[in-house]
């Protein structure tokens, strides 16, 4: 696969949000807004970039039954990192996103392209499959955001367009789920032409 | 691709990449300890400029018993108590901060830390006038309860529970300031 073609799977045939439908967890619960939707996505994708190189250099090294374990050690330790990081540099974002980037730990679309993709190539293929990956699940999530946040709170990026409230069931869950449905429907139906 | 397992090497693997993440990690938290204690310590300043007539004191974190439960406060000498009141709102843990000047009216809230339901409960963060009801409040000649409890404080619509826990909590900040000035 050329290298370009690395970066753009991961926007339309491999989307983890559309496509391979992993990581809902985040995805459905740190949406409410566009912001929320794009902090949520880049966190995720400074994890997935630096866990794929580091297990795509000790992969070959690795005992073939240790390497779950390893890989969970190896995520876990980007995710404390990009914590810590973020208590310190932006302590608004940590405890808007909260929970969750702990939680990035178990996110599986970081382990499935440890697993799938980081163990069997070289060290810059993985990190350009970290930055496709990386970017289709946050232009997921913002545009999941964007969507929740122009029908749930009338507002685009905190830009408010209409006085008042909108419908409030689109900032909590229920809203979440049928804006994904909906944009599954219509992301499967666009790339399929 | 992968090497062969053997206990020996599957131990080796695990210490040696559990020894080389737990350094990783220690060095970064050493390097970023006193920035996060700084960031945590702007934004409780911040509270309590927000919550306290303007001083030029070093607020001192005390904490006191009252009714079976423990408060946290800060002491503004010449400003008044910055109280933290963590009551149970409709979400969950509903934490405020209350400032009660030296002559005992409530001077200004703001919340810590909340889980209200969004765009309902958690208007209790944005809603001035909600908020604003509060701002030089005499919790001694009006009554802080709701209107449906017959208290004198206007609930935000459809967010009784919230507003409720709400006003439980500068009540609750109130009787600590009482005991405070009862000590003193």
């Amino acid at each position: 696969m050329s290298k370009f073609g690395l970066i753009t799977k991961g926007l339309l045939k491999e989307n983890p949000t559309f496509v391979l439908v992993l990581g809902l967890c985040p995805t459905l619960a740190t949406t409410t807004s566009a912001m929320n939707g794009l902090e949520m996505g880049l966190a995720t994708m400074f994890v997935l970039i630096l866990s794929n190189i580091v297990i795509s250099l000790i992969a070959p090294v690795v005992p073939d039954k240790v390497h779950i374990p390893v890989y969970i050690v190896v995520i876990a330790t980007f995710v404390t990192l990009l914590q810590l990081l973020m208590q310190a540099y932006v302590p608004d974002v940590y405890e808007t996103l909260g929970l969750f980037i702990p939680l990035i730990v178990v996110n599986c679309i970081v382990l499935g392209r440890a697993e799938a993709f980081a163990s069997k190539n070289s060290v810059g293929d993985s990190a350009l499959d970290g930055i496709g990956i990386g970017i289709g699940f946050t232009l997921s999530l913002t545009v999941i955001g964007i969507v929740r946040e122009i029908l749930g709170s009338g507002s685009i990026f905190g830009w408010k367009f209409i006085a008042g409230d909108g419908v409030l069931a689109f900032v909590m869950a229920p809203g979440a789920f049928l804006v994904l449905g909906y944009l599954m429907v219509l992301f499967n139906k666009l790339a399929k032409r | 691709m992968a090497a062969k397992s053997n206990l020996t090497n599957m131990a080796l693997s695990l210490t040696l990449v559990c020894l080389v993440c737990s350094a990783l990690l220690g060095g970064i938290y050493a390097l970023t300890a006193a920035p996060i204690e700084q960031a945590q310590q702007a934004k409780t300043n911040s509270s309590i400029a927000r919550v306290l007539p303007a001083f030029d004191s070093v607020p001192e974190l005390e904490t006191i018993e009252v009714d079976g439960a423990s408060y946290t406060y800060y002491r503004v000498p010449g400003s008044g108590y910055a109280v933290i009141s963590k009551v149970v709102g409709f979400g969950g843990p509903l934490t405020l901060m209350v400032g009660i000047g030296e002559d005992g009216l409530v001077c200004n809230t703001v919340v810590l830390s909340h889980s209200e339901t969004p765009g309902l409960g958690a208007k209790c963060q944005t809603d001035a006038s909600f908020i604003d009801q509060f701002k030089g409040w005499d919790p001694a000649a009006r009554r802080l309860a709701v209107t449906k409890d017959g208290g004198e404080v206007d609930a935000i619509t459809a967010s009784t529970i919230t507003s409720r826990a709400y006003t439980a909590a500068v009540a609750n900040a109130y009787n600590v300031y009482l005991k405070l000035s009862e000590n003193e």
